[in-house]
């Protein structure tokens, strides 16, 4: 049996009075894709920099292909690639001479370095601005040049630090590829993002971090299963009665959710009216639900259904929402 | 899931013997030349003060401190060029702040590669600073009317350049261990100012008042620039290049260990 790509216990990195990664439990097999989701100050960052041996855990072990990142450290550098969230090339330097340097510096002769850059600019389609100062380079194309700097080894393993934050959607299925790539050739990637759509899309598990905690490991789907494949927003009015009035329309509303899709919906009061919100398997249930509250009188002032944001994923998994706002929701249907 | 994709496709933790690390030094120092060349402007401190300097104070000081300018370069040239090769070693310790900050470290960081060479290959770039410093120097001297001893001038050059780069380590140790880039030149600068300019290298000691004489005589730029001045006079040295040279060991002895531990903790 092989060593898992990654196996973390109990990581804790603590920076003056604040947790940032407060004992986070890893286990990634090798060959696969794996995500780290979470809002920005989850963690996600720090925990990636101490499996790749630039901070030293505070407390607890980890071990990078059977290797561990604080005695072994100089091991796990040589078999770990990293593409930090901030593009490290330098900026002073061609791309070319970039992945020269960092060529050199991993032990590549001369030739070898520059046929081993001249390729890398070929595959990731940098071979046109090869020698064009890096100031010009757009974010895309930098990340492009962040990431094959990491793939010079050829590690069997690669970190790559929210690869997609900041790219524009075309750019971003570029680097989708790319990563998809990266695994069918045999390496393990895991992978840090904001993003719901781009963990479901690319990894096969994904484990959601909060507050330097993993509060949800799992595969897509499982994670999906606990808030729904959808989430409906419903605002209906209130005509001046309390929210949790029985008998009300806000309550009656909420039962009928209950009794649909038997999940409890968050409610956020609007003026004269509250918003609820909602995980949901399937949409038919939307036209039960309308025609429910169109016989109990109740008034509906908007419905959207939307795909579940990671704000939604956020309350459902922890009962509060993530600090950062996110991507908007992005399908609305309005009623 | 085959053993052949899951085993490095590389050999193993490459060594960071002494060969190995030499090397990576030697790809650092070309990523520092590289830089310069791109962004020459960095290069302005060992350009332009050794031809505005050399020229200001020749003809500014020439004829009341020595009767003429001629007269005056072979006491001038050595002090210039002790004065800019030292400020030119202050670049060290700022630059070294500077690229630590950067993104680019976070790279270096995750390579397996030794420690220390970013660190060595940063200090083999700056001593491309000091030839060039060393050699425009020079040739000004001769442009304006200065005849050294040819052997002589060779040997407190290098003299000269050796002594700098010993500097540069104190720097280099103040940038690892400074908060930012500006502090560090902050700090630089005060140290250097009354170094540089309380000397010998300007005028004759004797026309000072006698506490500032102590001071002056004390100051290892005195030695330096001293022991310049008899090496390119006459092509042999005396007392002070023996004391110019231990100053140097010493200092590298020193802050050698001090910068690269202070590095090593930051890295």
């Amino acid at each position: 049996m092989n060593a898992p790509a990654i196996e973390a216990r109990g990581l804790v990195k603590v920076f003056g009075d604040n947790r940032a990664v407060d004992g986070v439990d890893l286990d990634v097999a090798t060959g696969a894709i794996y995500g780290v989701l979470g809002p920005n100050g989850a963690g996600k960052t720090t925990t990636i920099k101490m499996l790749a041996t630039l901070l030293s855990p505070d407390a607890g072990s980890a071990r990078v292909l059977g290797h561990d990142v604080v005695r072994e450290a100089h091991t796990v550098r040589s078999i770990v690639g990293l593409t930090g969230q901030y593009a490290s090339v330098d900026d002073d330097l061609s791309a070319r001479e970039n992945l020269v340097l960092f060529g050199r510096l991993l032990g590549l002769g001369i030739r070898g370095a520059k046929a081993k850059a001249d390729a890398l600019l070929e595959e990731f389609a940098l071979t046109d601005a090869a020698t064009r100062p890096l100031k010009k380079f757009s974010g895309g194309m930098r990340r492009r040049l962040d990431l094959a700097a990491s793939l010079i080894a050829q590690p069997p393993l690669i970190f790559l630090d929210e690869p997609t934050t900041g790219l524009d959607p075309r750019t971003r299925l570029q680097m989708w590829d790319t990563i998809r790539r990266l695994v069918a050739e045999g390496s393990t990637v895991l992978l840090t993002t904001q993003y719901l759509d781009e963990a479901d899309q690319l990894a096969d598990r994904i484990a959601v971090i909060d507050r330097g905690r993993v509060v949800a490991e799992g595969t897509a789907d499982d994670l999906k299963r606990s808030v729904g494949t959808q989430s409906l927003h419903l605002t209906v009015a209130s005509h001046g009665g309390s929210h949790d009035e029985p008998g009300g329309p806000v309550a009656v509303t909420r039962a009928a959710i209950r009794s649909l899709t038997g999940q409890e919906a968050v409610l956020t009061p609007v003026s004269d009216g509250a918003r609820l919100t909602a995980p949901l398997d399937s949409a038919a249930a939307v036209s039960d639900l309308l025609v429910r509250l169109h016989t109990a009188g109740v008034e509906v002032r908007e419905l959207s259904l939307s795909k579940p944001t990671l704000d939604e994923v956020f309350l459902a998994l922890t009962g509060h929402g993530a600090q950062d706002s996110d991507e908007p929701a992005l399908q609305e249907v309005h009623a | 899931m085959t053993t052949a994709t899951l085993a490095p496709r590389r050999a193993a933790a490459p060594a960071t013997g002494l060969g190995a690390t030499a090397s990576q030094s030697l790809a650092m120092a070309w990523r520092g030349l590289v830089k310069v060349s791109r962004t020459p402007e960095q290069y302005a401190d060992v350009l332009i003060q050794p031809i505005l300097f050399t020229l200001m104070f020749g003809y500014l000081f020439g004829g009341a401190v020595a009767g003429s300018v001629k007269g005056y370069l072979p006491q001038l040239l050595p002090g210039i060029l002790v004065m800019t090769l030292i400020t030119a070693s202050t670049v060290t310790g700022v630059q070294l702040r500077e690229d630590m900050d950067k993104g680019v470290f976070d790279r270096f960081r995750s390579l397996p590669i030794a420690r220390v060479a970013p660190l060595a290959g940063g200090l083999l770039a700056d001593a491309v600073r000091y030839v060039i410093a060393t050699v425009l120097t020079m040739v000004m001297g001769v442009i304006m009317g200065w005849r050294p001893h040819a052997v002589g001038a060779v040997a407190s050059g290098l003299l000269v350049i050796f002594c700098a780069w010993a500097m540069s380590w104190i720097f280099a140790f103040f940038g690892v261990s400074a908060r930012s880039a500006s502090a560090v030149q902050g700090v630089s600068f005060l140290v250097l100012f009354p170094l540089t300019f309380l000397s010998n290298s300007f005028v004759p000691v004797d026309t000072l008042p006698g506490w500032l004489q102590g001071f002056v005589k004390v100051n290892p730029m005195s030695h330096l620039v001293t022991a310049v001045r008899e090496l390119t006079a006459g092509g042999t040295g005396g007392a002070d290049v023996a004391w110019a040279l231990l100053g140097a060991v010493v200092v590298i002895a020193v802050f050698a260990p001090l910068a690269v531990r202070g590095y090593m903790r930051k890295v």
